[in-house]
């Protein structure tokens, strides 16, 4: 069977600047795929590249086997959708408006919304739990509900990939695990492939069946968690000290490990205490 | 999900502003320098002999093209303002402040000056002076700037700002009769209409309006921004480029003919967007049957408001304008 998305040797540069050098991975169809890396590690250029927003200028990306260039541009929309990070949304439009503007890639030039249409549109809204806010508007919503209408929209274009860029970001701890619950969700009931580039390292650890590393444009560890979060591939991607840990629940926890100059100090119950006094 | 399907909001906005529509015409039919009112029109219209004969040519060949000439004036500038604010996705954008109008108008003058016919030469001159402008607009935003999403509005304020200063230079070096037909088009003038005018623009404004309905859910797509746009399977270059197009040659027609009518871009699109919602497929049908009906209102108050003979008609749409467009600011800056 053909991987959900191979990339093999792709690179890709702005304007001479290179932002990914010689790429190499794959996807597997139902996978929980998560691109952890530093700032500036071309996590977004390369999801941008999984779904034809940019073009390498060298190496491959295939699609189910066949080649990202061959796919026409509606019938990519059918199969990868896109969550970009939920940026400001200026048009004062309704959710239900908003959520319904996902089925464009499987409607005419004018969008006429048939039955089916309005019922996937609202089957995507109760999945991903925004029922509720179908007359609200997009520029009244928190960043939680807006996030999770983001991906609403995209579920209507019904994808067999999901890309999601930094879902989490600006999100507290119930709220960013909800997200990542519902792509488990999704994976498991609906066998879409999840692509989510993350900056949360730990977070990424607990959801993902497969991860990369990425830093500086290259590919520092690639597979299962474990073999991804250690600490000797993640201190040269950071370029700070780590400690990887297991928690309570079993999973790996990344912590800096505080380099005695200035930067965050051991708590001890005693230092604490006179502190207190003082 | 309540909301009704967008064919029955389309509808239903008709059903609101075509009596408008109609009301405007009938208002602009009836008031004006001539004299005449409504009782005279309504005995004009079912064929009752009018007390004086003068009134009837009055309203037919003097008011008519006029008010038809304004609505179409009306219709194509509201509906540039729509589709230039959902390309730039900022809400001060339209064909006047880009500086669109102000390349058309050079276009438009440089015809004047050459001694061509106004139709077809005059308006294709001025069409290929507003995509003359475009094409600078899309040039300057291609460039990387700092200034982000904004770059293209700034832009177009500063090609509208020159495009000024060579209208004012081309003026100053002229000083036949022909100055006074510059100037008395540049502020915006409906008087000279004729029904040839009417019936190009006519037809131009409807292959445009058509053309745009058929891109407006597009338009809503592009909202969303560039990269979402183009991830939902929207042909975002080609989309684009028909837009600026299609905009251009009505713009650039209606600028021909009508000279520079600022303002009527900025304030129908957005009156209609908190009446009616963000759809564009809704938009389109509702800025041609709104924009029409306000510039023929407007050329009505230009008509009647001195108590000798009458304002260029630019004058009304940018008094009621201006002060709309700082209201609009002061929304934009919150």
């Amino acid at each position: 069977m053909n991987p959900a998305i191979e990339v093999s040797g792709v690179s890709f540069s702005y304007e001479e600047i290179p932002v990914l050098r010689n790429i190499t991975f794959r996807v597997e169809e139902g996978d929980y795929f998560v691109i952890i890396g530093p700032n500036g590690s071309g996590k977004t250029t390369l999801l941008k590249l999984l779904c034809g927003l940019l073009k390498p200028q060298r190496g491959i990306l295939t699609l189910f086997g066949l080649p990202l260039s061959r796919y026409r541009r509606r019938a990519l929309a059918r199969l990868a959708a896109l969550v970009p990070q939920a940026a400001a949304i200026d048009a004062p439009f309704r959710v239900a408006e908003f959520v319904l503007l996902g089925r464009a890639p499987h409607q005419g030039p004018l969008g006429w919304e048939t039955p089916e249409d309005v019922a996937i549109a609202r089957e995507a809204m109760k999945f991903t739990g925004t029922g509720h806010l179908a007359g609200r508007r997009m520029d009244r919503l928190s960043g939680g509900e807006r996030q999770r209408v983001l991906i609403a929209r995209a579920l209507c274009q019904r994808p067999r990939i999901l890309l999601l860029d930094e879902p989490t970001a600006y999100l507290d701890l119930a709220h960013q695990a909800q997200i990542m619950d519902l792509m488990e969700a999704l994976r498991t009931e609906r066998g879409v492939t999840v692509v989510l580039v993350s900056h949360d390292v730990n977070l990424a650890a607990m959801y993902a069946s497969r991860m990369v590393l990425l830093a500086a444009g290259e590919i520092l560890a690639a597979g299962p968690p474990p073999a991804v979060i250690a600490e000797a591939p993640l201190e040269q991607a950071y370029g700070c000290r780590l400690a990887v840990e297991t928690n309570a629940g079993g999973f790996p926890r990344v912590s800096l490990v505080p380099n005695g100059k200035g930067g965050p100090r051991p708590l001890r119950p005693a230092a604490a205490a006179t502190e207190v006094e003082r | 999900m309540k909301a009704p399907l967008p064919v029955v909001r389309i509808l239903r906005v008709k059903a609101i502003l075509l009596p408008l529509l109609a009301a405007a015409i009938l208002a602009g039919l009836s008031w004006g320098s001539g004299g005449g009112g409504p009782e005279a029109l309504f005995r004009a219209l079912v064929g009752l002999p009018v007390d004086d004969p003068v009134l009837a040519d009055i309203f037919w060949k003097i008011r008519l093209p006029r008010v038809l000439l304004a609505a179409l004036t009306g219709a194509v500038l509201a509906l540039g303002g729509l589709v230039f604010q959902a390309l730039l996705r900022n809400p001060l954008a339209e064909p006047y402040i880009l500086g669109i109008s102000g390349g058309a108008a050079i276009g438009a003058i440089l015809g004047i000056l050459a001694g061509l016919p106004r139709y077809p030469w005059g308006s294709l001159a001025s069409f290929a002076g507003a995509l003359g402008t475009v094409g600078l607009l899309v040039l300057f935003a291609s460039w990387k700037t700092a200034l982000g999403k904004d770059a293209l509005l700034l832009s177009g304020v500063m090609i509208n700002a020159f495009c000024g200063a060579v209208i004012l230079f081309l003026i100053s070096v002229t000083s036949d009769v022909r100055l006074f037909n510059i100037l008395s088009w540049l502020m915006g003038d409906l008087s000279l209409a004729a029904m040839e005018q009417v019936a190009l623009l006519a037809a131009v404004t409807a292959a445009c309006a058509t053309g745009l309905f058929f891109l407006s859910h597009g338009m809503n797509l592009l909202l969303l921004g560039p990269d979402a746009a183009r991830s939902l399977g929207v042909p975002l270059e080609a989309l684009r480029w028909a837009l600026l197009i299609l905009t251009s040659l009505m713009v650039g027609v209606s600028v021909s003919l009508c000279g520079l009518l600022g303002f009527v871009g900025l304030v129908m699109p957005h009156l209609l967007r908190l009446l009616f919602g963000p759809d564009h497929r809704v938009l389109v049908p509702a800025c041609v049957l709104a924009g029409a009906s306000y510039m023929i209102l407007c050329d009505l108050l230009a008509r009647v408001l001195p108590r000798q003979g009458e304002m260029p008609v630019g004058v009304v749409t940018a008094l009621i304008g201006a002060p709309a467009f700082i209201v609009l600011l002061r929304r934009a800056a919150r």
